[in-house]
Order: structure tokens, then C-alpha cells, then sequence
């Protein structure tokens, strides 16, 4: 199934949970901050949360700026 | 020492983290200002190089983040990434940034408001980035701003104190602490910005594209220490007409009698 994630299309398999997907993304659970469907994710969800067909998820994190 | 909302600060120089050729300069740079402040942005991951962070190189204990609400052309999108950064794990401090044209980056000072209402509120502890406009300041202040930041000139210009006159003006009426932010280009900028009596100054463009950003993030911590204790040592009254430095009796002998 498919999910977009920072704007671009990404095939998932069911029952991907969030941290896995961000995990198969090569990130660091610990380094972003997500958001599913304009929602705030906390971090302790990360785990239990199950990706579903055409979520839109965003995965944030500090940059350098003034 | 400066204060802002409970926290205490020695260095009166803020430093923004964008625009540094590489992470190394940025840390050492930081280290050479002896900020203890330091701006963020938040964006996408880049997907192709995840693992390019910028919290490896910063010391989340040493500094105080302050994220921005850069690239918000809103109060709701700016509330929307002040939420994301305090999720992030930065804390309630947030530098607040409405900025809707790209061409002058100049902040909508009704969104502001709004968005400052909002999220003090909400628990933050909001700096407004604003014009320099003493009545908004004014307003800011009474709805909960932990302190100002007027520009001295916009975003990455390096143009200075070119609003001094409005600045002084918030700076006499503030009960909030001040803070100059953008626009300052020069060592001698901050120093102007200090001298009138700004608590602190915000610098990040100046410092990160000079051609030894370690070197001038040290100038601009000699400036901004040397405006601020010209400013407490009080500065001289200015005059239209000359005033002699010497004594004008005891010259007697060389006139011609």
C-alpha cells in the first residue's frame, strides 16, 4: 500500500508501524518529530502506530537557522 | 546579567545556526561567540541524506534552542510549527516568525499578534520577530511576549541599525528585554544596537558568510560587550556646537599682547 511521506509516494507493506517505516527510511526514531494526517505524534505512539493506506506523513527536524 | 522569562544569560549575543559552510565551523563559531542562545529552523528530513542532523553537533545541555517559525506565512502555520518544535523536544521557548513575502521577509505584525495571543496561551514562552514599530511592540508585550526582537534592517541584508530611531523608542518603553535581530551586518552594528540600550542582539547572516565565521562571531562578541558597557557607563550628551577638551584659560603666553 502506498503512503506519502515529505511529499513523495512510498510503498509500505501492511501492519508497518511508524517507527519502522521511519526506521526503514535510515533515521533515528529519536532525531524527528512526526506528524500522520496533520496530527502530532508523540513520541511513545512511534511504536504502536500503524500506517494506513494514503496517510500523509511528515517527518520534521531541526535545521539550521537564524 | 540579562534575563528573559527565568532563564539568565551572560552573553548578550543570540546566534542563528543557518548558512554555515559545514558543521564544524558552526560548532566552533558558536563556541567563539560564547553565545548561549542558539536559533533553529525545522523542515522535511531530507529523505536521500537522512542522516544529516544538526543536533549532532550542538550540545542540547550547554545551549538554549530556540527554534523559529521560519517559512510561516501565518499565525496558523506558525502555531502549527511551534507546536512541531515543542514536540520536538526544544521546550517552550520559540522565536516567533510570520513572515509572508519572500521578497523582504518583513513580518506581518497582525498575524504575530495573533499568533503571540495563541501560543502564550498555550504555555510558550514567545519572542515575536517584529518591524520595528513601538506600538506593536507595546501590544506584543501586554499579550504575554517574553521579550521583542525588532529588526534592524531585514533578513540576511547586512544593512545595520537602519530603524535606530524606532528601536530607542521600544527600547525607552519596553518592560520586556529587546532584542535587535536581523539586518545587523558589522561588528559595529551590534555595538550601535547595545550602545542605545538593546539587551541583547540576534546575529546569524554577518557571521556565518564572512569569510572566517569563527573569527567574526569572536568580533561580534567583543562588540556587543563593548556596546553594552558603553551603554552602562553612559554615553555623553551629543552637541550641534563644539565643546574644547582643553582648557580654554592658561593661554596667555602665547597670544600676542
Amino acid at each position: 500500500m502506498k503512503i506519502t511521506c515529505n511529499g513523495e509516494t512510498r510503498e509500505i507493506i501492511q501492519n508497518t508501524t511508524l517507527v519502522d517505516f521511519i526506521r526503514q527510511m535510515e533515521i533515528k526514531p529519536d532525531t524527528v518529530v512526526a506528524e500522520c494526517d496533520g496530527r502530532i505524534i508523540k513520541r511513545d505512539e512511534y511504536d504502536t502506530l500503524v500506517l494506513q493506506e494514503g496517510n500523509v506523513l511528515e517527518l520534521i527536524r531541526f535545521v539550521g537557522g537564524g | 546579567m540579562l534575563k528573559i522569562a527565568d532563564r539568565t544569560f551572560r552573553s548578550r549575543l543570540f546566534l542563528g545556526t543557518g548558512k554555515f559552510s559545514s558543521a564544524d565551523t558552526l560548532k566552533k563559531a558558536i563556541q567563539a561567540s560564547g553565545s548561549e542562545m542558539i536559533t533553529v529552523a525545522l523542515r522535511r528530513v531530507d529523505l536521500n541524506d537522512p542522516a544529516d542532523d544538526i543536533m549532532n553537533v550542538l550540545d542540547r545541555e550547554k545551549y538554549l534552542f530556540l527554534p523559529n517559525t521560519s517559512g510561516a506565512r501565518d499565525a496558523k502555520e506558525a502555531v502549527r510549527l511551534a507546536k512541531l518544535a515543542r514536540a520536538a523536544g526544544s521546550g517552550n521557548w520559540l522565536k516567533l516568525e510570520v513572515t509572508p513575502d519572500p521578497r523582504t521577509l518583513l513580518p506581518d505584525p497582525i498575524e504575530t499578534l495573533k499568533a503571540t495571543e495563541q501560543l502564550v496561551k498555550e504555555g510558550f514562552i514567545v519572542l515575536p520577530y517584529i518591524n520595528a514599530d513601538p506600538i506593536l511592540a507595546l501590544r506584543l508585550q501586554d499579550a504575554g511576549a517574553a521579550a521583542v526582537m525588532p529588526l534592524g534592517a531585514p533578513i540576511g541584508t547586512n544593512l545595520g541599525l537602519i530603524t535606530k530611531f524606532q528601536v530607542e523608542i521600544i527600547i525607552e518603553q519596553a518592560r520586556v528585554p529587546v532584542v535587535v535581530d536581523a539586518g545587523l551586518g558589522a561588528p559595529s552594528h551590534a555595538a550601535l544596537a547595545m550602545e542605545i540600550g538593546a539587551d541583547a542582539v540576534l546575529v546569524n547572516t554577518a557571521i556565518s558568510v564572512a569569510g572566517d565565521p569563527v573569527k567574526m562571531a569572536a568580533a561580534f562578541a567583543m562588540a556587543v560587550e563593548a556596546g553594552r558597557a558603553a551603554y552602562e557607563a553612559g554615553l555623553g550628551r551629543k552637541s550641534s556646537e563644539a565643546s574644547a577638551s582643553s582648557p580654554l584659560s592658561g593661554l596667555d603666553f602665547i597670544k600676542n599682547v
